[in-house]
């Protein structure tokens, strides 16, 4: 790093400054400024579509050790889909085998307004008292930025989903394996949940969806539509498809109303599986309500039970917000709990053959332990068919 | 599934004595165990050697035993204690083999006792490498190539299918004892047989070799209901070669993506599952390719360990705690984290980075070779946290107490030349050593001579290799060549560069500016380092820094990344902007803890600290700790109201003494407990304006300058050696020919009794001194010598007491069995005295209470006592917590730590109610362990210079007994039969015909070398001669390779009399047959054998400290 650091600052809506150094993309950005815990997976947090314009600080304080890889990135454009990135010590250097980028200039080419150097600490327990909040990076003055994140739009009742849905139906094809590594060590992770053969067709309305999701469709058998958000039940009955599957992406459920009524003309017709805001859109098209949480469950050490099996299941989650569990009384089982505050991490409605689940079974980043749940999507769909 | 409701009585084992690769991590787990288990309502009865323990209190559980852990002891307790089940898991490899012998023999089945927190066939699937691999390759996952050797010729065919190099690992043996590297075939059949001879199923694993991989282990623990969570991964910067006791190593793991994380959780999932870990915490050690992502499974343990004490520090979470709660039948789902509230099922995530850096003793070990393998070599480690991996690398760099500051250069401190010279002597070479030479003066290289040097220095792990990686960078190597000779992954070398850079950016700047210091401090810039790049006191920058507002804060160890709000106050120093110790109000202490443990300062002065702790809290004083040792009781966050890990340095000390003195009133520190390591702190400590409890700092100068200290004794009439202090070499010879020899020549402040020794004659004493006055340049600054008479055959005599100022009770008088000469930290203890008589006795508990009051000690002091013809000298006085505190609180019975903390915070004894207590009525001993073994090349012989790691305790009612239990719990089986073997120098010749006669009456063979048994044949002894080494085959190193010897008494004088009795005296260490080499040794060990002789019986009577401190009363 030649260059002389410039100074950059971090504004929160409520008035709290930090400072550090400018990094990534020059410039000056506004969005929600959230945390995150995991220690590993920074680069599935830029791509992950759910983070679609929100400041992401990391909570572990080195970050871009690995660098950029070609086969990690979640979106299915590769992209980056955070607005902002803010670090405590950006890596100067990147080392692994797969790498084939470094992380400045990666953010900096997309468009990625970063900052290093932040006590990201302070950041995390201010967030986590204070809640989450509308924040601003730049190298302005650090009143002009407290002004632009008060002037940012609230997170609650801002439908993202439009800007993330893809324009148009594609097809997925790929497969877990064209990302695994080629030694020893990947049986035990690739054989769970490994089908042989697209014996389903399965419809994904895309809000903005998880590459690995896709992927792991496709590895239970399951050959993959994706469609935009605003497609149509009777739109979607027409690809005649054995199972409809909700994904998760950003912003506020309770805005997408076009898909929850989409969500209404399907339910009882074809098994559903939803995962993160599907599972929050399912929730609210049987009637249920959803609610922001102070600063959101973001992080790949959740812990979540089974409530059946009494399991504990450690899982990625990444969202604001939340079920109502008690909403869900009289409309769907409660199937899962988060373990720390006992907030809705799954639903079943199993007249419906419909279920989903707050966390991210898919994981990537995270840890693999309910990857089952691809599996009983499939079984759903081999009784009803 | 809740508490298990049909047991009640469990049984733990602990570890034993403190060895290289088992210390006091498992004190610790086993104190959490104890304590979580006896939290749930349990009835627990505990074994443990150990006298130095935490877990040995007699107040933390109902019943305590301090006996051998071998099958015999264990049967009688189990016998006598009729517990429902065994809990092994907390005590190391020790306990787990020990459990595993008792179920093969059928005790646990006889007795009904269920083994639980492990099961039989786990424990075997993990410590048995083939059905280790077989489980490992039906799962799916790949182990290096490998096959089990027997025989050389076995290897040999196994080596056809690796190729070179390959890796040796005996099995059942821990910290890799007996392990290496074999590159070349010629190496291959001597390094077999060294790990043959290691393993007790005498079989190794031949491995193909991942040197230079990456070295990843994580830190795990499954519930009966499979639920599973990764505590902590840990990446070695050290890679793939280096024994991970060994290697520097970083949590989290740095260099990974998540996709590569996630496989090793993966597969440490299914380790745990195919190996049958139902319940606890285990750890599982990864190699993975730097190329290509290769991931390897290399091992696992079964159990809690090292590194689960580490991970447990490093994250808060308290795996021990959980897995004993775990092992009675709780899932992780019914569990708290303590820290946050929230539940214990998830896996805790670190917004800090910690580094754990190994702290070695080759200094010790002369002659040893200093290449780190596959066999452990450190004695102790210190952790560190910081924000980054600079900082926290620098704090545990100036955590070791090696003469660090931080990563500093060594270029003007060691001779690089004559490191890049030297030959690293072969594992299996049974010469002496060679005669330690003075080190030759000539200036340091530089230039492309320093690159060239550094660049071959690297290539081999040691000790300070990162030291001598960051002089590479400085002399101008490159990462990528530096990463090419080391292996160590570009990353961290990048960080380290990162703080070479800083380095020069910090000498260059015209002044300090305030964000060049904060810059230069989130680095990990101590004010020490500064003050040297700079060329200014550390106390210069303290002032700079203070004026310019630049001091740390206090960051929590929450388990969570803030995500919750932390309970427990267990804080790390950093420079961020916004501090979380939330200092109470309260009237607090602050105890300085002891540092890493090394050889001479270890889990004896971790004890006393506890101790301290617990005294004050039964006073309502807050207690605040700091210490930076991972492996302790007293780093963990539930023994102190809160707890600092930090350096113990007067930088670091300081600066929590600032923010615990913020609010509350800070009544002071204690520096007594904790070893040398505070105690050097004391001085500058009180010029800062620091309040020091108890002992002035001025009274223990007092006991520790010569002059001072001379003086103190002429005042109140005591008698000591003769004795002179010397600058300078000429200086040493005068006077030691004015006192006469043989001398004891010492550097002044000294630990452990570094480059101590006895000089016989003047050429030794010329060659001695040179060393001795660096040793002290190293520790102190000030190179002066203590020159003290030696008093041959003079029995040592070691007092523990307490004083409040006008009063002293004494807590133990210890009679070595060793004469004078062995280092009291060496010798064995015997409480209470067993040769001296009740007038002796009563003079030297008179002296020391007269010098306890003469120095105004208020807490604890030692004194070391010789006497000899009945006259009573006074060898040295320590007015502070001894190494013997433990040992004497577990023999009678009296907490000597924790009267004595009272004491420090105002209470008298009268207030106490404190009296001498009665002698007790059994006797207690106290006996060393050594790491020998773990140093080929280096000679058993004892001397002044301390060498052992550990101790152990026997007890019984009488002497003899109490002996043969000591040494089967130092390790040495004592046989019932057989041939000792007898070679004695002449003074001792009179002694070993009684030691003879009295063996062969009870039934043994004595063989002897020509000197002795010509002395034993004119007694009318029967003896067969057998011949020294020197003379040729067949000789006594054949006979005891051969199994025909069962013990050996060696006792030997004079330089080349030790050189031709050395291999003996290794042979016997590495042949596992007990050793003696002194005769008073060898006479307690007769009175021993006799002992068990007479009582005709194996059966061992063992009872509990608690009932044996019943009977005598306290």
């Amino acid at each position: 790093m030649s260059n002389e650091p410039r100074r950059a600052y971090l504004a929160l809506a409520d008035g709290t400054v930090f400072s550090g150094t400018a990094w990534g993309a020059a410039g000056s950005v506004t969005g929600e400024v959230v945390f995150t815990t995991g220690m590993t997976g920074y680069q599935e947090v830029l791509t992950d579509p759910s983070y679609f314009g929100q400041l992401v600080t990391m909570t572990t304080p080195h970050i871009g050790n690995t660098g950029i890889n070609g086969r990690d990135p979640e979106s299915l454009d590769s992209r980056p889909r955070v607005s902002g990135f803010i670090v405590r010590d950006p890596s100067p250097v990147a080392s692994n085998w797969r790498t084939v980028e470094d992380l400045d200039p990666y953010l900096a080419r997309h468009g990625v307004v970063g900052i290093g150097g932040v006590d990201t600490r302070r950041l995390t327990r201010h967030l986590r008292d204070h809640g989450a909040q509308n924040g601003c990076i730049g190298t302005e003055a650090p009143d002009s930025l407290v002004d632009r994140a008060r002037a940012a739009p609230s997170m609650a009742g801002l439908d993202l989903v439009a800007q993330v849905s893809p324009k148009s139906r594609y097809a997925f094809t790929e497969s877990r394996e064209d990302w695994a590594v080629p030694f020893g060590g990947d049986r035990p992770f690739l054989a769970s949940g490994r089908a042989t053969g697209a014996r389903f067709h399965v419809v994904a309305l895309d809000f903005g969806a998880k590459r690995h999701i896709l992927r792991c469709l496709v590895d239970a058998g399951c050959r993959v539509t994706g469609v935009p958000a605003s497609t149509t039940a009777e739109e979607i009955l027409a690809l005649a498809p054995d199972g409809i599957f909700l994904s998760n992406g950003p912003g506020d459920p309770a805005a997408v109303t076009y898909a929850i009524s989409t969500i209404r003309g399907l339910l009882g017709k074809r098994p559903i599986f939803g995962i993160c805001l599907g599972h929050q859109l399912l929730a609210l098209a049987l009637g249920a309500q959803t609610f922001k949480l102070k600063f959101g469950h973001r992080g790949l050490n959740q812990p979540v039970q089974d409530l059946v099996s009494r399991r504990v299941e450690i899982t990625l989650q990444n969202h604001g917000f939340v079920v109502d569990v008690a909403s869900l009384a009289g409309r769907a089982h409660s199937t899962h709990l988060h373990l720390n505050d006992g907030t809705s991490e799954g639903l079943a409605i199993p007249d419906a053959r419909a279920f989903s689940v707050q966390y991210h079974p898919e994981a990537a980043a995270g840890p693999h332990d309910a990857l089952y749940l691809f599996e009983r999507f499939t079984a759903a769909m081999t009784e009803a068919a | 599934m809740p508490r298990r409701d049909d047991i009640n009585r469990i049984l733990l084992i602990g570890s034993g004595p403190i060895v290289i690769g088992q210390a006091c991590e498992f004190d610790y787990s086993g104190t959490q165990g104890a304590k979580a288990l006896k939290g749930l309502g349990y009835d627990i009865v505990l074994v443990n050697s150990n006298p130095a323990t935490i877990m040995t209190d007699p107040d933390l559980v109902r019943r305590t035993y301090i006996e051998p852990l071998d099958i015999e002891s264990l049967t009688s307790i189990i016998e006598r204690e009729r517990p429902d089940a065994l809990l092994p898991t907390l005590g190391g490899q020790t306990a787990l083999n020990l459990a595993l012998e008792a179920h093969e023999r059928g005790v646990l089945s006889r007795h009904g006792v269920e083994l639980i927190g492990a099961q039989v066939d786990a424990i075997r699937r993990a410590e048995d490498r083939l059905l280790f691999k077989e489980a490992m390759s039906a799962a799916g996952l790949e182990c290096p190539r490998s096959g089990y050797a027997r025989t050389l010729e076995d290897a040999r065919a196994i080596v056809d299918m690796t190729g070179y190099p390959v890796i040796l690992r005996p099995s059942f043996t821990m910290g890799g004892t007996g392990g290496s590297v074999v590159t070349r075939p010629e190496e291959l059949a001597s390094r077999v047989e060294w790990a043959l001879q290691n393993s007790p199923t005498h079989e190794v694993l031949v491995e193909e070799s991942v040197i230079g991989w990456k070295e990843y282990e994580l830190e795990v623990i499954r519930d009966r209901a499979d639920n599973f969570i990764v505590v902590c991964s840990i990446e070695n910067v050290d890679p793939m070669g280096v024994h991970t006791g060994d290697s520097i190593t970083v949590a989290p793991a740095m260099t990974l993506t998540d996709r590569e994380y996630q496989r090793l959780r993966d597969a440490a999932r299914v380790v745990m599952h195919e190996i049958g870990v139902e319940t606890g915490g285990s750890n599982v050690q990864f190699a993975v390719n730097p190329a290509d992502g290769r991931m390897l499974v290399i091992e696992m343990n079964p159990r809690v360990s090292r590194s689960s004490a580490l991970a447990s520090k490093a994250t808060g979470y308290p795996i021990a705690k959980i897995a004993a709660k775990l092992a009675v039948g709780f899932t992780l789902d019914e569990l708290t984290n303590d820290i946050t509230g929230t539940s214990a099922a998830f896996e805790p995530t670190i917004d800090y980075v910690v580094v754990k850096w190994p702290r070695f003793a080759f200094e010790k070990f002369p002659g040893s070779d200093p290449t780190l393998g596959t066999q452990m070599k450190s004695v102790g480690e210190v952790m560190s946290i910081g924000r980054t991996f600079p900082e926290a690398l620098q704090k545990a760099a100036r955590s070791l107490e090696t003469g660090k500051t931080g990563l500093d250069s060594l270029v003007h401190r060691v001779d690089y030349w004559a490191l890049a010279e030297e030959k690293r002597p072969r594992d299996l070479q049974f010469e002496a050593p060679p005669a330690v030479q003075p080190r030759a003066s000539r200036p340091p290289p530089a230039g492309s001579d320093l690159a060239r040097v550094l660049e071959k220095l690297i290539a081999v792990p040691t000790a300070d290799r990162l030291f001598h990686v960051g002089d590479a960078l400085r002399a101008g190597l490159t990462v990528e060549r530096v990463h090419q000779r080391t292996g160590i992954d570009p990353w961290f070398l990048h960080q380290i560069a990162r703080i070479v850079t800083q380095e020069s950016v910090i000498a260059a700047a015209p002044e300090l500016t305030a964000d060049l210091l904060r810059e230069s401090k989130r680095l990990g810039f101590g004010d020490a380092q500064l003050a040297e790049l700079r060329g200014v006191t550390e106390a210069e920058i303290r002032d700079l820094r203070e004026r310019a507002g630049v001091r740390p804060v206090f960051g929590r160890v929450d388990t969570c990344a803030a995500e919750f709000v932390a309970r427990t106050p267990y804080l790390y120093s950093t420079y961020e902007t916004e501090s979380e110790s939330e200092v109470t109000l309260r009237r607090k202490v602050i105890i300085l803890g002891g540092g890493p443990n090394r050889i001479g300062q270890g889990i004896e002065f971790d004890y006393c600290c506890c101790h301290a702790v617990f005294a004050l809290r039964e006073l309502g004083i807050e207690t605040v700790m700091i210490n930076c040792n991972p492996e302790t009781v007293s780093t963990d966050y539930d023994t102190s109201d809160r707890l600092y890990f930090e350096p113990l340095t007067l930088e670091d000390v300081l600066a929590v003494c600032r923010e615990e003195a913020a609010q509350g009133e800070l009544l002071g520190v204690i520096v007594q407990f904790g070893g040398q390591t505070p105690l050097k702190l004391a001085v500058p400590l009180e010029r800062n304006g620091v309040r020091l409890l108890g002992t002035t700092a001025d009274a223990i100068d007092r006991a520790e300058d010569r002059a001072r200290f001379d003086a103190l004794l002429q005042k109140l009439g005591l008698r000591r050696p003769r004795a002179g202090i010397a600058h300078h070499g000429e200086d040493a010879v005068r006077i030691a020919k004015e006192i006469g020899l043989p001398v004891l020549v010492r550097p002044s402040y000294v630990l452990g009794g570094r480059a101590m020794m006895i000089c016989w004659t003047e050429d030794e004493l010329e060659a001695y001194v040179g060393l001795a006055i660096e040793a002290a340049r190293e520790e102190r600054g000030s190179p002066s010598l203590l020159i003290d008479e030696f008093l041959k055959n003079a029995i040592e005599v070691d007092v523990d007491c307490v004083a409040d100022g006008r009063r002293v009770v004494i807590g133990g008088v210890m009679q070595h069995v060793e004469a004078a000469g062995i280092h009291s930290g060496d010798s064995t203890s015997v409480l209470p005295p067993y040769s001296l008589d009740s007038e002796v006795v009563a003079e030297i508990e008179e002296q020391a209470r007269l010098l306890a009051l003469e120095l105004g000690v208020i807490g604890l002091m030692n004194v070391q006592f010789a006497v000899k013809d009945r006259q009573v000298y006074v060898i040295e006085v320590n007015p502070r917590a001894s190494r013997t505190v433990p040992f004497v609180a577990k023999a009678t019975g009296r907490p000597l730590a924790k009267i004595a903390a009272k004491v420090m915070v105002g209470r008298t004894l009268d207030d106490l109610d404190l009296k001498d207590g009665p002698i007790p009525m059994h006797v207690s001993i106290k006996e060393s362990v050594f790491p020998f073994s773990k140093f080929p090349g280096v000679d058993t012989l004892l001397g002044p210079e301390m060498r052992s790691t550990g101790e152990v305790m026997g007890v019984a009612t009488a002497m003899s007994l109490a002996f043969a239990k000591s040494t089967s719990a130092a390790g040495m089986v004592l046989p019932d039969r057989g041939r000792v073997f007898l070679s004695v120098r002449d003074e001792d010749k009179p002694a070993v015909c009684h030691v003879a006669r009295r063996l062969r009456n009870i039934g043994f063979d004595i063989v002897a070398t020509d000197g002795t048994a010509r002395v034993i044949a004119k007694a009318r002894i029967p003896v067969e001669r057998l011949n020294k080494v020197a003379e040729g085959s067949p000789h006594a190193v054949d006979a005891i390779n051969a199994g025909r010897i069962q013990v050996v008494i060696n006792t030997t004088h004079g330089a080349q009399a030790i050189r031709d009795s050395y291999s003996i005296r290794r042979h016997a260490l590495l042949a596992r047959i007990p050793y003696f080499t002194t005769v008073e040794a060898a006479l307690a060990v007769t009175d021993a054998l006799e002992a068990r002789h007479l009582l005709g019986d194996r059966s061992v009577a063992v009872r509990s400290v608690q009932e044996w401190h019943a009977r005598t009363g306290r």
